[in-house]
């Protein structure tokens, strides 16, 4: 028994594009971009695509709503810092500078289209459209997740590094053996690709020639320590080719790029042609988490660099030179993100205590008789307790 | 692609007349001797023949049938969408088991060996165990992780762990280990059909055991809720006045045996097969004690911080009073497994066993 299907989807793609199979595999020989740091467009020819690797320009009403939910993301990311700094809310480790990744990643996908994101991607969880303050349950403190998978098509967000890119894999396995269209999209940093579940999530999705998009928001860091001590690859990308899957870079702080690669790959995993790898470039603007110190281990002159990359301004600018951002647009927009802020403003205020009785109630689907009796052994201490008071 | 396969049906374990009626049908397969081998494997089959969304896989299982043959005939009768080989990575195969099992399938795995499970260890004790409670409930993993394990067939190292303690000690698991021909079948049929995550522990020196059963009738009885379940319900393997013998597994044999022998010498013991050692079932075990007022516990793994610790420590707990003498065990020494020609000298004897029975403190009655 030899596995064909997997080989025979790269032959026919390639042969589509009129490129090799390893021309399709690797990376473009540079990353895609589309925007300039200033928001012009690059020249066509200047964006990075080759023969096999050719992106188009999204639709305008693609760009715009995209450009609303980056304006959401930031002012979700600084809002939270806020909370954070405030003393309200326990942590939240801030994806201010990557937002342009977390819309393109919910974006690209559709109704039935999963996504798998880590604890960095709260933008891109909301972005796919669940709900903020259910988002917020486990950075509030009142339990390890808040809203239900199913429901949203998002899973859980990983806190250990890619163990979910394993789960991504078995979601959509099981589409295919029922002959779903279903494309999963799987999250992880630059520093996960050193894990072990790495290799074998992409090396499972490519031999059973499955529709995942391994999307890597490569922010230089982990934590602390900077990619070049994580890999010596050529690039991240270039991973793809040693499991048999396309791999591809892109400018993570331009969203007109990441929209044209995620949307392109999608389309490509969900016509049968197997999983893809795509790498953004990006930056972490702020420390790890409100518990790090990231003056630590990076200059502030590389910081400045990133600022004048900001994904934000740049997009901005893009869309009124085009003419389709107007006084309007731009003033809804705002008035939609500051909604979102004060949505989460309201939802901390609103302390909610979590239940200790729930401590017993999920571990399995049934408490067990063990569990049953430490419930009614904690139910006794609070009772206690509340008859002292 | 298989369009016969759908989604696990919350339905599932309550079969239709229908499906009683059909498994009726196939049920005259009369009494015969049957291993404990065939017994899992026929359990899988009528399971995958049952629900199209139960699958199986992991190393060697397809065309081989697995390094222990438990897969035989799977992948041809149902196909390699339903039973297949993956690439050799077990943190891969159960990862991608807890996605299948999130996407509506009933996933069954299989370890090649106890210590192979090692390097699945974060995907069983960070999600396996973890996805129900994370998600309260919205996010069942209906999977079972099948594990041969335990030694006594001089097998080479990394091959003869008993590793039940570290699912065991893991809140969110379940942990199955049959000792007997039946329950092989009849426990594998109820792993498949929980809603919750399962480690299923088959004692590999037990394979090659025969009973004499009927597999149709079990079938038959399981599919019909005809048969009390076994989860959480220990068995008593063999009834007795004097003292407990508790065991579990490989060991439950040997502690059969062990009773054989002090009969003879006027002793008459209990011997209970504890079966289900997550969820545990405190309620038989501590009857039996409270009635013989003397216990051993007996189990391969080594005994340091074991699951037999915890089963002394629930019998002391509980039945302290009615104990005669402190509750003893016998267990594997707390060294690595043995390589083979040592092995006799690191697994619980009978005359362990028996030597610990004469030390319960008899004296005092006499």
């Amino acid at each position: 028994m030899t596995n064909n299907e997997s080989r025979e989807a790269i032959e026919q793609v390639s042969s589509k594009f009129g490129i090799t199979p390893e021309d399709y595999m690797l990376p473009a020989r540079t990353e895609i971009h589309m925007l300039d740091v200033n928001g012009k467009l690059h020249p066509a020819g200047e964006q990075g695509a080759e023969p096999g690797h050719e992106y188009p320009l999204p639709s305008p009403a693609a760009l715009m709503a995209a450009y609303e939910q980056l304006v959401i993301g930031r002012r979700v990311n600084d809002q939270n810092s806020a909370l954070v700094r405030q003393g309200r809310m326990a942590v939240y480790p801030s994806s201010h500078g990557q937002e342009a990744c977390q819309v393109a990643a919910a974006l690209c996908l559709g109704e039935n289209d999963w996504m798998f994101p880590t604890y960095r991607d709260s933008v891109a969880v909301m972005a796919k459209g669940v709900a903020p303050m259910e988002v917020m349950t486990s950075f509030r403190g009142d339990w390890h997740s808040g809203y239900d998978p199913n429901q949203y098509k998002v899973s859980v967000q990983a806190t250990p590094l890619t163990t979910q890119l394993l789960h991504a894999v078995g979601v959509a396995h099981a589409a295919k053996l029922r002959g779903e269209d279903t494309v999963v999209l799987a999250m992880c940093g630059d520093g996960a690709t050193s894990e072990g579940d790495f290799h074998e999530a992409l090396n499972f999705a490519a031999v059973f020639n499955l529709p995942v998009i391994f999307f890597v928001q490569n922010n230089q860091y982990a934590i602390s320590v900077p990619l070049s001590q994580q890999s010596v690859a050529p690039s991240l990308a270039h991973k793809a080719v040693g499991y048999g899957m396309a791999g591809e870079r892109v400018d993570g702080n331009d969203l007109v790029a990441l929209l044209s690669v995620l949307g392109r790959a999608v389309r490509l995993a969900r016509d049968g042609n197997g999983p893809l790898l795509v790498e953004a470039h990006t930056y972490r603007m702020q420390a790890h988490t409100n518990a790090d110190d990231a003056t630590r281990y990076r200059e502030d002159a590389e910081v400045q660099a990133w600022i004048a990359k900001d994904p934000l301004t740049r997009m901005r600018s893009y869309l009124a030179d085009a003419g389709l951002l107007t006084e309007e647009s731009e003033a809804r927009i705002t008035a939609s993100s500051e909604a979102v802020a004060k949505t989460l403003r309201d939802g901390m205020n609103s302390e909610e205590t979590p239940d200790p009785a729930e401590l017993f109630a999920y571990v399995f689907s049934t408490p067990t008789t063990q569990l049953t009796e430490q419930a009614h052994l904690l139910a006794d201490e609070l009772a206690r307790e509340e008859d002292t008071k | 692609m298989s369009p016969t396969i759908s989604t696990s049906s919350p339905a599932n374990g309550n079969v239709s007349a229908e499906t009683a009626a059909q498994a009726a049908r196939s049920a005259n397969t009369g009494v015969q001797s049957v291993t404990f081998a065939k017994a899992l494997n026929t359990a899988l089959a009528d399971a995958m023949e049952l629900d199209s969304s139960v699958l199986m896989f992991g190393e060697d299982v397809g065309v081989l049938g697995g390094v222990f043959r438990i897969t035989d005939g799977l992948t041809k009768r149902f196909g390699s969408d339903r039973c297949f080989d993956t690439p050799l990575a077990e943190s891969g195969i159960v990862g991608m088991a807890i996605g299948m099992a999130m996407n509506g399938m009933r996933p069954v795995i299989e370890m090649q060996f106890d210590a192979f499970a090692y390097p699945a260890f974060e995907q069983i004790a960070s999600h396996v165990a973890k996805m129900h409670n994370r998600t309260k409930g919205k996010m069942p993993l209906p999977l079972v992780i099948r594990i041969p394990y335990a030694g006594g067939i001089g097998g080479v190292e990394h091959h003869c762990d008993s590793s039940e303690a570290y699912y065991a000690h893991t809140p969110g698991l379940k942990v199955f280990t049959p000792a007997t021909v039946k329950d092989a079948y009849l426990m594998l049929r109820e792993a498949i059909d929980s809603p919750d995550p399962v480690v299923f522990m088959e004692p590999k020196k037990l394979y090659w055991t025969k009973e004499q059963v009927d597999l149709g009738a079990l079938r038959l009885a399981h599919e019909t809720a005809a048969v009390p379940p076994t989860e959480g319900k220990a068995a008593i393997a063999r009834p007795g006045t004097d003292a407990t013998l508790i065991a579990y597994g490989p060991s439950v044999s040997t502690a059969l045996a062990a009773a054989e022998a002090a009969a003879l010498e006027g002793r008459n013991l209990e011997v209970i097969d504890v079966r289900s050692i997550v969820p545990f079932d405190d309620e038989t075990i501590c009857a039996s004690v409270r009635k013989t007022g003397r216990a051993v516990v007996i189990a391969e793994a080594p005994g340091f911080v074991s699951v037999a610790s915890e089963i002394v420590a629930r019998v002391q707990e509980r039945c302290f009073h009615s104990l005669a003498a402190p509750v003893l065990r016998v267990t594997g020494f707390d060294t690595p497994f043995p390589a083979p020609k040592l092995e006799k000298y690191f697994l619980p004897s009978v005359d362990r066993i028996l030597d610990a029975v004469d030390s319960l403190q008899w004296e005092e009655e006499a």
